[in-house]
């Protein structure tokens, strides 16, 4: 199958590769897996005291489409407020990649992992 | 010969995720003789497309019930469940931690010392983890606690999945 040149884009040059503390308050982390094609994604984001994101981190073993998903959405989310994030489709993503149907999945993924880092920072600041 | 049976009563083992492979490989071999496409060359068109459907039957059900995963899969779907194509299901965050660590773990290897005191030490960590999802699935199973035993498939899949890629780098150190 052949990949998109936007998804081969964010897969040879993946932006935000990487990990933050995630005892820091400020700071959310997202765990996601497919179970059916054994990918692990982890999203985390940094909320300063605006509510804003700040920064953005992720890594994710997976195919193409899932690097490129979860690629996306940390270069999309840095700026958003906590609500706007919490907004993003699963549809846009796939939109703006050209995934197949095949591949629709490797999207859900990305928006399950930015719900779940927004929620683990909300839990965290309600301690 | 009915094809509509599932692989456990086609090849004439009980359904169970318990499974005794020499008996497996005993029964095939006598159906394979039994149904194999050459003895039906005399027969008519349409019978020997019956045999053929057979085999093919007969091979996807001995890989079926070889592999502990498929295996698992399998009697899963008997029971109505899906295992194979659902993407994004709940997963307990505890394990995906370890199966994150457990892949940065394989993708430090290149850079050791020694890669394949490594990798022996990744796979036989894979290999026990693996076996204690398989008796945990096989008591659930045979206890009828689906929810549980299928959410030790879902890990099976996870931990299948990293022992693939395990496999890989060793054959890319191998090169």
């Amino acid at each position: 199958m052949a990949y998109s040149e936007q998804v081969i884009d964010h897969y040879e040059n993946p932006r935000n590769v990487g990990k933050m503390d995630d005892k820091d308050a400020s700071v959310g982390t997202g765990m996601v897996g497919a179970p059916a094609c054994g990918d692990v994604m982890r999203l985390q984001i940094k909320v300063n005291e605006a509510g804003i994101i700040e920064d953005a981190k992720f890594k994710t073993y997976g195919c193409g489409s899932a690097i490129a998903s979860s690629s996306l959405v940390t270069e999309w989310v840095k700026g958003m407020s906590l609500d706007q994030a919490a907004e993003l489709k699963n549809t846009t993503i796939a939109e703006e990649l050209a995934l197949p149907p095949v591949k629709i999945h490797c999207s859900v993924l990305a928006e399950d992992a930015i719900k779940a880092a927004i929620a683990d920072y909300k839990q965290k600041q309600s301690k | 010969m009915d094809i509509k049976k599932n692989y456990f009563e086609f090849i004439g083992l009980p359904v169970s995720y318990h499974i005794d492979l020499n008996r497996l490989s005993e029964q095939a071999r006598e159906l394979q003789k039994t149904l194999h496409p050459d003895r039906y060359a005399h027969l008519s068109d349409q019978e020997q497309r019956r045999a053929v459907q057979y085999m093919a039957h007969l091979n996807e059900g001995v890989a079926t019930l070889k592999s502990p995963l498929r295996r698992a899969q399998y009697l899963l779907a008997l029971q109505g469940i899906d295992t194979h194509n659902e993407s994004s299901t709940p997963i307990d965050p505890m394990f995906l931690m370890q199966q994150m660590e457990l892949r940065e773990q394989l993708e430090s290897v290149v850079d050791a010392a020694d890669p394949y005191a490594e990798l022996d030490a990744l796979t036989a960590a894979v290999e026990s983890e693996l076996q204690a999802l398989r008796a945990d699935f096989a008591q659930q199973f045979e206890t009828e606690q689906l929810d549980q035993a299928t959410s030790t498939v879902r890990k099976m899949q996870f931990i299948e999945k990293l022992a693939s890629e395990i496999e890989r780098l060793e054959d890319r150190l191998d090169d």
